[in-house]
Formats: C-alpha cells, sequence, structure tokens
C-alpha cells in the first residue's frame, strides 16, 4: 500500500488549491442557496408561462374575432407587452397597478407581470399556429354543421398544437432568462440572489460565473426536453 | 328542395355571380359545367353559406338560408358539401372523420355512430379502412371517406365541388361510382363537375355557367347534343 495512485493525488491538490480561492469558497459553500433561487426562478417561469397560455389561446381567439371591440382589444394588448420592456413593466405593475387592487407581495408581482407579457407572445404564437392549418378544415367543419367554437375545439385546435409546440418551448427558455428582469423589485430569484452575494463578497467573477452555469443548466435542460418532445411528436 | 333567386355575389370589385335564378327538385341530380372562373364554386360555396351573398334569396326546403335569423349551422348539418381536397380532418381515422359530427352535434351516442359509419365505409367501397388515417389513404379513397362524412348526417342535400378534378385518372371512376349509388338512391345533389360523361349519365338536367351567369340550362341530351348558345357550343367544342 505504499503507491499513492497519481490522480487521488492529482484530485486532493486540486480541491486543496481551489479551497484557497475565496471566489470558489463563497460559490461552493452557497450552492443551496444558488438552488433555491434557481427553483424560485423555475416557479416564476413554470407559472408565468403556463398562465400566460391560458390567457394568450384566449386574446389570439379575441384578435381573430369578427367583433371589432374584441380584436382592438387583444391588438392593443399584445402591441404594449411586446412594444414596453418587460422590466419597466414589472415595476409598473409592481409598483404602480397592482397596490390599486392589492397587496402583492415581489413574487406575486413578479408572476403577474411575467404573465401578462407571456401571453402576449403566447398569443402570437397560437395565432400563427391556427392560421398554419389549411383554411379548407374550417370550412369543412362549418359545412358538417359545427359552429365556429366546435370546429375551434375539435378540428383547428388539435392539429396548431404541434405547430404551435417548438415556439412555445422557445417561449419558455426565453422567459426563463427573462424572469431575471424582476430581481429589480428585489424578488428572491437567481438574478436577485446573485446580486446580494456578489455586494457582501465582491466575487463578480465567481458569482456571476456561477449564476451564470445555473442558469445555462436550466434552459438545457428546458431545450433538451422541447427536442425530445419534439421528436416525439413527429414519430405519432 | 334548393330555390335560388336572383344572387349577386361580389369579392370587392370583382362581381363573380351576375344573378343567378334556379331551382333543384328533391331527387334530382344538377351538374353544373362552364369554364374555370365562371362562379361555380361561389355558387355551391352560397348555398350553403360558406359565402354570403350580397343580393337576392336562398331557400333549401322551404328554410331561407339567406335570411339572417335562420340557423346556419342547424341548416347546414342538412346540406353535405364535397370538397376538390377532401378537407378530411388528418388527426383523425376515417372512423373518426365520420363519427365525429354525428357524435358532437346530434348527441349520439359513440357505438351507434361508429356502426352507422362502418355501414357508410362499405357503402363507398372501404369496410377494412375504418382504423387508417387519411395520409394514409390514395386520393380516390379519401374522397369515398369525405362522402360517406357527409353523408353520416343524413343530409338533405349533397353539393359536390369538382370531387374528382385532384384525382389521378384510375381513381376517377371508383368516386364517380360511389356518387352514380347515391344518385340512384334518390339523393338530391348539385354537382360541378368536368366529368362531361358523369353530367351527361347521371344528371337529370345540365347548368352551364359563364363569367356568373347562367347562359343554359337543360337536360343532358339537349345540353351536350343541341346546344343553343354560342359560348356552350365553344365551351363543349374543347371540353367534348
Ligand atoms: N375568396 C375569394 N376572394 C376573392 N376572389 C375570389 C374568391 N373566391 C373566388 N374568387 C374569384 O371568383 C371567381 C370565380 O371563382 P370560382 O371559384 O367560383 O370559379 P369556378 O367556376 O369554381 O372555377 P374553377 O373551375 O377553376 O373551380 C374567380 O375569378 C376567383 O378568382
Ligand atoms: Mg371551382
Amino acid at each position: 500500500m505504499s503507491i499513492t495512485p497519481y490522480p487521488m493525488t492529482f484530485g486532493a491538490t486540486l480541491w486543496e488549491k481551489l479551497n484557497s480561492i475565496n471566489g470558489f469558497n463563497v460559490v461552493f459553500s452557497n450552492w443551496d442557496y444558488f438552488l433555491e433561487g434557481s427553483l424560485v426562478t423555475l416557479q416564476l417561469t413554470v407559472i408565468s408561462v403556463s398562465a400566460g397560455m391560458v390567457l394568450g389561446l384566449i386574446i389570439a381567439l379575441m384578435k381573430m374575432s369578427r367583433w371589432r371591440l374584441l380584436s382592438s382589444v387583444a391588438v392593443i394588448y399584445i402591441d404594449f407587452f411586446r412594444g414596453t420592456p418587460l422590466l419597466v413593466q414589472v415595476m409598473l405593475f409592481h409598483f404602480g397597478i397592482l397596490p390599486i387592487f392589492m397587496d402583492s407581495g415581489p413574487f406575486l408581482s413578479g408572476v403577474i407581470a411575467c404573465s401578462l407579457n407571456s401571453a402576449a407572445y403566447v398569443a402570437e404564437i397560437v395565432r400563427a399556429g391556427i392560421q398554419a392549418v389549411d383554411r379548407g378544415q374550417m370550412e369543412a367543419a362549418r359545412s358538417l354543421g359545427m359552429n365556429g367554437s366546435q370546429a375551434m375545439r375539435y378540428v383547428i385546435l388539435p392539429q396548431a398544437y404541434k405547430v404551435v409546440i417548438p415556439p412555445m418551448i422557445n417561449e419558455f427558455v426565453m422567459l426563463l432568462k427573462d424572469t431575471s428582469l424582476v430581481s429589480v423589485i428585489a424578488v428572491m430569484e437567481l438574478t436577485h440572489r446573485g446580486k446580494l452575494l456578489y455586494s457582501t463578497t465582491y466575487e463578480a467573477a465567481w458569482v456571476w460565473g456561477a449564476v451564470c452555469v445555473v442558469y445555462y443548466i436550466m434552459t438545457k435542460t428546458v431545450a433538451m426536453m422541447g427536442d425530445w418532445i419534439e421528436r416525439r411528436l413527429a414519430t405519432e | 328542395m334548393i330555390e335560388v333567386k336572383g344572387i349577386h355575389k361580389s369579392f370587392g370589385r370583382l362581381e363573380v355571380l351576375k344573378g343567378i335564378d334556379f331551382h333543384v327538385s328533391a331527387r334530382e341530380v344538377v351538374c353544373v359545367i362552364g369554364p374555370s372562373g365562371s362562379g361555380k364554386s361561389t355558387l355551391l360555396r352560397c348555398i350553403n353559406q360558406l359565402e354570403t351573398v350580397q343580393s337576392g334569396h336562398i331557400f333549401i326546403d322551404g328554410v331561407e338560408v339567406t335570411d339572417p335569423k335562420t340557423d346556419i349551422n342547424a341548416l347546414r348539418q342538412q346540406v353535405g358539401m364535397v370538397f376538390q381536397l377532401f378537407n378530411l380532418f388528418p388527426h383523425k381515422t376515417t372512423l373518426e372523420n365520420i363519427t365525429m359530427a354525428p357524435v358532437i352535434l346530434k348527441g349520439m351516442p359513440k357505438a351507434e355512430a361508429e356502426e352507422i359509419a362502418i355501414g357508410l365505409l362499405r357503402k363507398v367501397g372501404l369496410p377494412d379502412k375504418d382504423h387508417v388515417y387519411p395520409a394514409q389513404l390514395s386520393g380516390g379513397q379519401k374522397q369515398r371517406v369525405a362522402i360517406a362524412r357527409a353523408l353520416a348526417m343524413h343530409p338533405k342535400v349533397m353539393l359536390f365541388d369538382e370531387p374528382t378534378s385532384s384525382l389521378d385518372p384510375e381513381m376517377v371512376g371508383e368516386v364517380l361510382s360511389v356518387m352514380k349509388d347515391l344518385a340512384h338512391e334518390g339523393m338530391t345533389m348539385v354537382v360541378v363537375t368536368h366529368e362531361m360523361g358523369f353530367a351527361r349519365e347521371v344528371g337529370h338536367r345540365v347548368i352551364f355557367m359563364d363569367e356568373g351567369i347562367i347562359m343554359e340550362e337543360g337536360t343532358p341530351a339537349a345540353i351536350f347534343d343541341n346546344p343553343q348558345n354560342p359560348r356552350t357550343q365553344s365551351f363543349l367544342s374543347k371540353v367534348l
């Protein structure tokens, strides 16, 4: 037992060397702090995209409606949320609009702003998906006697969803990154935790580097799951 | 059964139907022929209100379809339509394509609808294709399923818009023969077609349309063997 294997020696010295770096210590000893932050980020994203999907579908249908009032409201909604920065929307809702109606904490404000914003993008994705379905499908459904909503529900939407899924996954990834903007109202998500940790340690490269790595792992995972779903749909 | 009175239809500035009058009796087969762009499809689509007319009146079985108060969805259930490009629902099997409307619109139990659908598939010569998706069918088979889908609602009238025009020649016969059976059973049919053989053999009356008006109408023999209008003569000389 006199021979120490080389890799082990190497590993041990590497560990010692890393431990002597302050930034590494800051990041490593706070791994659970980052993990919690990433969970908050995921929560924000999942809730906002889900709410955004429901609302976005409604807005898409409104925009395609024959009633001018409905379609105008939808057009203005989409224009507003896509034409102004999410960062500003977050502050507007948290400090300006929501306090009128309720006592909203930062997380709830963040979810509301992100959901409303996401809905505008989802609406355009859904509309494009619906319009990608051949016109003859709607005509066939209507000629059998279905009304507009029956045709939508049984014929158009079941065909549109395949077209909609890839851009929807993209929207998920984009929103996951954009939730970092709610750090401006002190939601304890990943970016805000990065700010706090940086302000006490000044290890900019290590802290922000670690934040990047965690974001990257999350977006990559979502993208890979998306690819898997797409492949399964393609073989269906 | 169908009564069309003085209908005018424009798309923007383009007037496509310039005053059309005709009627179709119960159990009658009327074939509509005419050059491309003459408004044949538009006329058919006005009958079941896929297009709305600017003026004029259309009645089906005594009900005015052009009256805004008419429940157009209920009315369409009685008017089957077959399209040039089939328009089957690609995400549903042939059986589901056929059962969908009766189940959703008539609240028919699924088992009963399927039994009817299987009967209809047998009738159009596709008894073994019930669990197949449209993508796996040939054009002729798709069109026969589309006919079965329309028949599942027990329509009083069937409208066909060039049902064989997008088919390979060897598949035209199988679709026409299904239509011929339907005609012999006494279905009221309006058929826009370029199949002059079918119009002559199966049609009770032939309507020749050109530039948005009915130029000539009469029995197949009168139209094909002894056309009066020079336009009809020149059209027929090109297609026959
Ligand atoms: N939705 C529409 N918008 C604008 N113009 C249209 C529309 N549908 C048809 N038209 C025009 O109306 C005219 C008649 O079209 P229609 O489809 O009724 O002709 P058709 O007799 O069926 O011709 P074909 O034999 O080619 O099918 C054409 O000039 C066509 O371009
Ligand atoms: Mg046509």
